[in-house]
């Protein structure tokens, strides 16, 4: 068979049925194969898209994603979805096109070294110099991606290899013997984290993605019961512990909420698993967790000891040592410090943010609290990045894993989107909202024409301030209010642009509206737009760069009418305000 | 802040084109110092063996020796201690020598180091000599005087001592 054919076959055989891609003359082999494949092609309308898709297919379904770029400026267009899937552990595919092998290295029309392009923010990436080396390579491409840590794996193919005869083999192994991501923890390991455990009277959790990776939200959940520890998550883990519960302390960091940093600044045991330690997490890592022996579990060794010193590491997956740490603990019977548990409650219930506002122009927080009574546990919350991706990372509440979506290390504009119209398509019974600001939005709007042509109904909900309102806030914060380049002078108007797709939208200004408004967009079974008028002017308190995460600045609104109110403990910085 | 330490990397890895490149693309990428890279062919087909020079303390090797078992295609890596290691590097160097005095100088310094010249110009003697870095260093030092016209080094290679393998 042919190269081209090759790669459909092998696309089939790992259970691809829908590929995000864009064509272009090197692919016309490829494409011309799809023609007549069962395969599922959408044509997205920008290659960044493509690969956002893919990442938000992967994240949404734990399987891997396929995106398609032509050689050239197609993969130029990839790399930043590629970055951004590397950054925060998604498991994709990138096929990307090449020139001929014989015109490889002469600057030929639209060649681009996308080897060397890649090399830095993939896990790992391919080049195929013969069709017969394409089974083999596609197969370890997909292996790569979703074992250990996953990552996204790039697939360079000449055109010429597309074109060439092989003979697909009937056995296909992997070889790969400097790739053995280890999976169960040391049992040595696991039993003196255990004693630490144990002896410790204010143990935390800090979950990561990596729950998410690993499926081991209920292994969480019984530790963190067990051992009467409170759940604060990155980012990337939120979702991965009900954020109802009542050990859930809500996000952690830079723009997380007072009650995890405050706890975590106790803390005298900090249980870190499948999470970085991110500086957005972290803060100044000399004045993070001051008090705390730290066990981190990872299934890459390489995050062990990176950015925050750790007195007690265990390589391997979460799902297996958090299960096996609950077997070992629960054998030794002791019950956990109930006094801390106490006082983890209650002072979460003292700095509970304020959620309900009847403002106009909008509150964020009111939008975000009705987004949450407009949609369900299994809806699928995508974000893009800014204020919006932090007003929901605050305000909503996250039952599951892999219901919310959002670009952390890479912290990508335009994610959202498209990542919601790959979480859409890998999993079509839920729901699927996408939550952007109005910058990031602008940047993959063409793509509005794709949920259009192949009617995958998501509802974009775009935080319309007419600012870049994240950074716009830095500049009120640190740089004395001076509004460099932050201000969108010159914007659509949202509705007319949706509609312009033959997509149906909405406008929405007051309090009420948003819910009422989602409900109806889901319940239309259509893709649509809403575009919420918000206050430009409200900003989230945030950890300013280089601080410790206590030190919080910018007015933190408290919900006063809780039942279980104490008073509110600012810290000495939140007054001062720089 | 730790003590900053010369450390010899050996990693061997698969014998492919750009493995290199990923390699000291990594090096650069993570802000890691390299001093110098060797790579050649090792005892098995297939797999190459490549010793890299780098300075760093404690925490930074230990992450560049994780992060370069992350690169799928590096097999082994190992942190030889300086001790236990036989380091040696080859330089060849080409030396100005137009008198006679000079020349039987040269020669004669050649011989102490136990190296060996291995080209001869009119006006210009070429030495060959392996040695630990320092070794060479010396050698280079004394040859000064005479003007040297060009120095190529290979960096350091290095295996450790006894029957330990990697
Ligand atoms: C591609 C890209 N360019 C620039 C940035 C820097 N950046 C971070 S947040 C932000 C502002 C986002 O504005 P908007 O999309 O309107 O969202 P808002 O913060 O107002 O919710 C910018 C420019 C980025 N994260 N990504």
């Amino acid at each position: 068979m042919k190269g081209s054919q090759a790669i459909i076959k092998s696309l089939t055989d790992e259970g691809v049925d829908v590929v995000f891609g864009y064509p272009g003359g090197v692919l016309l082999p490829l494409y011309d194969v799809i023609y007549d494949s069962d395969l599922k092609h959408i044509l997205v309308r920008h290659e960044q898209c493509a690969a956002h898709a893919a990442d938000g297919y992967a994240r949404a379904s734990g399987k891997v994603g396929v995106c398609i770029g032509t050689s050239g400026p197609g993969a130029t267009n990839l790399v930043t979805g590629i970055a951004t899937a590397y950054m925060d552990s998604a498991p994709i595919v990138a096929l990307a096109g090449q020139v001929g092998t014989s015109m490889i290295g002469n600057d030929a029309f639209q060649e681009v070294d996308t080897i060397g392009m890649t090399m830095p923010i993939s896990k790992h990436n391919y080049q195929a110099m013969g069709a017969s080396e394409i089974p083999q390579m596609i197969r370890s491409s997909f292996y790569i991606a979703r074992t250990g840590r996953p990552g996204p794996v790039v697939v360079d193919l000449p055109k010429d290899v597309q074109e060439g005869e092989l003979d697909y083999p009937e056995n296909i192994t992997i070889d790969l013997p400097g790739y053995k991501p280890t999976k169960k923890g040391h049992p040595l390991q696991v039993k003196k984290a255990s004693e630490l455990i144990l002896k410790s009277k204010k143990p935390v959790i800090l979950a990561g993605g990596g729950i998410i990776h690993s499926e081991s939200s209920k292994e969480l959940q019984h530790l963190s019961e067990l051992i009467g520890a409170p759940v604060t998550t990155t980012l990337m883990g939120k979702g991965c512990f009900p954020e109802d519960h009542p050990l859930a302390l809500g996000m952690l960091g830079m723009h997380g909420r007072v009650a995890s940093n405050m706890i975590v600044d106790e803390c005298d045991c900090l249980i870190a698993v499948g999470c970085r330690f991110s500086d957005r997490t972290t803060g100044d890592v000399t004045k993070f967790a001051p008090n705390a022996k730290v066990i981190h579990i990872d299934v890459d060794p390489a995050e062990i000891g990176k950015n925050v010193a750790v007195d007690l590491p265990i390589v391997g997956d979460a799902k297996i040592i958090l299960s096996h740490l609950v077997r070992v603990i629960s054998q030794t019977k002791d019950q956990g410090p109930p006094d801390w548990v106490d006082y983890v409650k209650s002072f979460r219930a003292s700095c509970m943010p304020r959620i309900s506002f009847d403002d106009v122009p909008l509150k964020p927080q009111q939008v975000i609290k009705e987004i949450s009574e407009a949609v369900t546990d299994d809806t699928i919350l995508t974000t893009d990045v800014g204020q919006n991706q932090m007003w929901m990372a605050h305000y909503f509440t996250s039952m599951n894993p892999r219901k919310f979506l959002s670009s952390g290390g890479l912290g990508t504009m335009g994610f959202g989107f498209p990542s919601a119209m790959g979480a859409k398509v890998a999993m079509p019974d839920n729901d699927v909202v996408a939550v952007c600001g109005d910058g990031g939005f602008l940047m993959v709007c063409q793509d509005l024409a794709t949920v259009k042509e192949y009617d995958i109904p998501v509802v974009v909900c775009v935080l319309d301030n007419r600012y870049l309102g994240m950074v716009a806030q830095w500049q009120k914060l640190f740089y004395d209010e001076r509004i460099s380049h932050t201000k969108l002078k010159a914007m659509p108007d949202f509705v007319k642009l949706a509609e312009s797709f033959g997509v149906g939208a909405y406008r929405v200004e007051r309090p009420g509206e948003m819910k009422e408004t989602l409900q109806e967009a889901l319940k239309s079974g259509e893709p649509s737009l809403i575009d919420v008028m918000i206050d430009p002017d409200e900003i989230l308190p945030m950890v300013p760069p280089g601080c410790g995460i206590t030190e919080i600045v910018g007015e933190y609104k408290v919900e006063r009418e809780n039942p279980n109110e104490i008073p509110y403990r600012p810290s000495a910085q939140e007054t001062g305000g720089d | 802040m730790d003590e900053q330490r010369n450390h010899i990397i050996s990693a061997l890895v698969m014998h492919r084109p750009g493995v290199l490149q990923r390699v000291a693309g990594l090096f650069t990428r993570r802000g890691f110092n390299i001093d110098s890279i060797t790579v050649g062919p090792s005892e098995q087909d297939g797999l190459a063996r490549m010793t890299i020079i780098s300075t760093g303390d404690e925490r930074v090797l230990e992450q560049i020796t994780k992060q370069l078992n992350k690169i799928i295609e590096v097999i082994k890596v190992r942190d030889l201690d300086a001790e236990g290691t036989v380091t040696r590097e080859l330089c060849l160097i080409k030396t100005h020598a137009t008198s006679e005095r000079a020349r039987s100088e040269i020669i004669q310094y050649a011989n102490i180091f136990r190296g060996r010249i291995v080209d001869v110009g009119p006006e210009n003697l070429t030495l060959e000599i392996t040695g630990t870095p320092e070794k060479i260093d010396a050698l280079i030092d004394l040859l000064k005087s005479y003007g040297i016209k060009e120095i190529a080094r290979t960096g350091p290679t290095a295996i450790s001592r006894g029957s330990k393998t990697i």
